[in-house]
């Protein structure tokens, strides 16, 4: 096993590089329309109970029919397996956000519209700040789950460390078929657990000192 | 509060009140709320004059609220006109009109991710003010509520206190220095001997200010208290009464306003008293670090069988008998957490209460800035409560 990592630790750092930049990217995407779409529906409790009752149903739906479904369109290759990623990790995202923008004390928000403060600033200046914490908890877990899907998404030949699995899957019982397939998990954990030791920083860095816990 | 500070050269406030602020017209101003039949508030036509406090008292769901925050349209009106000075502000824009009228909610309101200066520079920052002269006015007015602000500017709003917390919401709703303040049961939150504290801070500072101020309360005695006019209210925000005080108290309008100012009226009296109209004793005083013997001299020679302690700006500490002070050498600087203590426009009432509240025969009575006025003796109270009697009965 330690050879057939050693003699292709090139093959396996560029895919776990294209891994890690799938992941980020599209948590970046995700986190980026979770928070839109949060914006706009957690003031009216109706939207609120659509996209959470949206998260709640699109976590359910396996990655593989997803997958398989975006096929028919798109044809293998980066495009479906970036849209079905992306998906995958603005629900966890989308749900927090809502949780933790409702959750804002009603009186701060009175307080900063009654202060002169634009409903935008309102939303931007106080009440993300506010929900930070939650909303990057949501991140943390849609990272986490978008790690072992990024893997999965290697089926429509989307980039990733999901390639050593794959291959290893595929020929079981061949030579060197389960060190493939183990490499590569192993890879995928690995590089999960780095990134929320990242995230976790970030979160440290970008929460404000009055509400840190 | 033992953490204020002073300026030097604070006086006592005069009597002769300025007025900075802006008179506040209401015009048959009503909220309807669609699906129910009777108007939350029904054609309110008010007048509130400039620099003065009007509270606004009823009992919880009346309307008082609703109207308060009509005046800075939180809540739009459904008809009616609202005019600031002469100025129609009905169909202004809302947020510019904001930034002008001083905005204060119970407990403060205070932004938790934000430093104490960083929520009191919001507004000013907002009016597009110059940093320098910004951070000027946060310690100015950090100062003015009897913060010091090298202790606090940098402090977020959980390392304080409820009743520090509310002065820093104080200190935001004037931070741009606005005419209008408008103030909805600031002083709901904080336990009985923090919220005397902060009345007795708010009237000082509004001594100072002269501030057009309407402020929203269930408690009648607050309303006696603060106020230089009172609005009752009742069911719709129907104006019940409008008048000052006194007028409320020994006149009431209605059988409505009687119930509601209570049984125990004639002691309410007590409640118009103010601490400054009564004599004060003036008392010896010895400044922290000073000669003990010396101020044991001192005070014997004026007949006074204990000294206030006050320390380098001025402020008291402690109040000491003889005897203790004489088994010192030098005056020591011990902070007496449970020193009574009440301000000059304090009632009597709140006086009475802080002596019971300590198991004490007087009080400490501070003037501006937490300089030392004199002390007030049970013997005095006791004295304004018989004479009062007497003028009811009479």
């Amino acid at each position: 096993m330690w050879d057939y990592v050693l003699d292709r630790r090139g093959q396996i750092a560029q895919q776990a590089l294209q891994h890690l930049s799938l992941v980020v990217q599209c948590v970046l995407l995700g986190t980026v329309i979770a928070l839109l779409v949060a914006m706009a529906v957690y003031r009216s409790p109706r939207a609120t109970a659509l996209a959470n009752g949206v998260s709640a149903v699109g976590l359910t739906i396996p990655a593989f029919a997803l997958l398989g479904i975006l096929l028919a369109p798109f044809g293998f290759g980066i495009t479906p397996a970036v849209i079905a990623v992306t998906f995958y990790a603005a629900l966890p995202v989308l749900r927090n956000a809502v949780v933790g923008l409702a959750g804002v004390d009603p009186s701060l928000v009175e307080s900063a519209r009654g202060m002169g403060m634009s409903r935008l600033a309102t939303l931007l200046r106080v009440e993300v700040p506010l929900a930070w914490p939650v909303i990057l908890a949501g991140v943390r877990t849609s990272t986490q789950m978008v790690m072992g899907i990024a893997a999965i998404a290697a089926y429509v030949l989307g980039p990733g460390l999901g390639g050593f699995i794959f291959t290893g899957l595929s020929r079981l019982g061949g030579a060197n078929a389960v060190n493939s397939a183990l490499t590569g998990t192993m890879a995928v954990v690995l590089l999960a657990l780095v990134l929320d030791l990242l995230l976790v920083l970030a979160g440290r860095l970008t929460t404000p000192r009055g509400i840190r816990v | 509060m033992s953490d204020t500070k002073a300026p030097a050269g604070a006086t006592v406030a005069s009597s002769g009140r300025r007025a900075s602020g802006l008179p506040i017209r209401l015009e048959g101003v009503t909220k309807r709320y669609p699906g129910q039949d009777k108007p939350a508030v029904d054609a309110v036509t008010l007048e509130l004059p400039a620099g003065r406090t009007t509270m606004f008292v009823g009992p919880s769901g009346c309307g008082k609220t609703t109207l308060l925050k009509m005046i800075n349209r939180l809540i739009e009106p459904t008809s009616g006109k609202i005019f600031l000075g002469d100025e129609d502000v009905t169909g202004q824009d809302p947020d510019q009109l904001r930034r002008r009228i001083g905005y204060v909610i119970q407990a403060g309101g205070l932004f938790p991710h934000m430093t104490v200066g960083a929520n009191v520079a919001l507004v000013p920052k907002m009016l597009g003010w110059e940093k320098k002269k910004v951070a000027g006015r946060v310690d100015e007015l950090l100062d003015l509520v009897g913060l010091d602000p090298t202790v606090y500017r940098d402090r977020y709003p959980r390392e304080l206190s409820g009743g520090q917390q509310q002065r820093v919401g104080v200190a935001r709703g004037l931070a741009a220095d606005p005419p209008v303040l408008l103030m909805d049961e600031p002083f709901g939150a904080v336990d009985p001997i923090t919220r005397q504290r902060l009345q007795d801070e708010m009237l000082r500072i509004q001594d100072e200010l002269g501030k057009t101020i309407v402020c929203v309360t269930h408690d009648f005695d607050e309303a006696v208290k603060l106020g230089d006019k009172i609005v009752v209210f009742d069911v719709g925000a129907r104006v019940v009464q409008h008048g000052t005080p006194e007028e409320v108290l020994s006149d009431p309008a209605e059988q409505y306003v009687a119930d509601f100012v209570g049984a125990g009226a004639t002691l309410k009296q007590l409640t118009l008293a103010r601490v400054e109209d009564v004599e004060l004793r003036q008392v010896t005083t010895a400044t922290v670090g000073g000669d003990s013997a010396a101020a044991v001299a001192v005070a014997r020679a004026a007949g006074d069988d204990f000294v206030v302690v006050l320390d380098q700006r001025g402020r008291p500490v402690s109040w000491p008998t003889l005897a203790e002070l004489g088994r010192t050498t030098s005056v020591p600087g011990t902070v007496d957490a449970r020193l009574p203590v009440v301000g000059l426009r304090s009632t009597l009432n709140d006086a009475l209460d802080t002596m019971l509240a300590a198991s004490q025969a007087g009080v400490v009575v501070m003037g501006n800035r937490d300089s030392l006025a004199g002390v007030l003796t049970i013997e005095s109270v006791m004295a304004a409560i018989r004479q009062a009697r007497a003028a009811v009965a009479g």
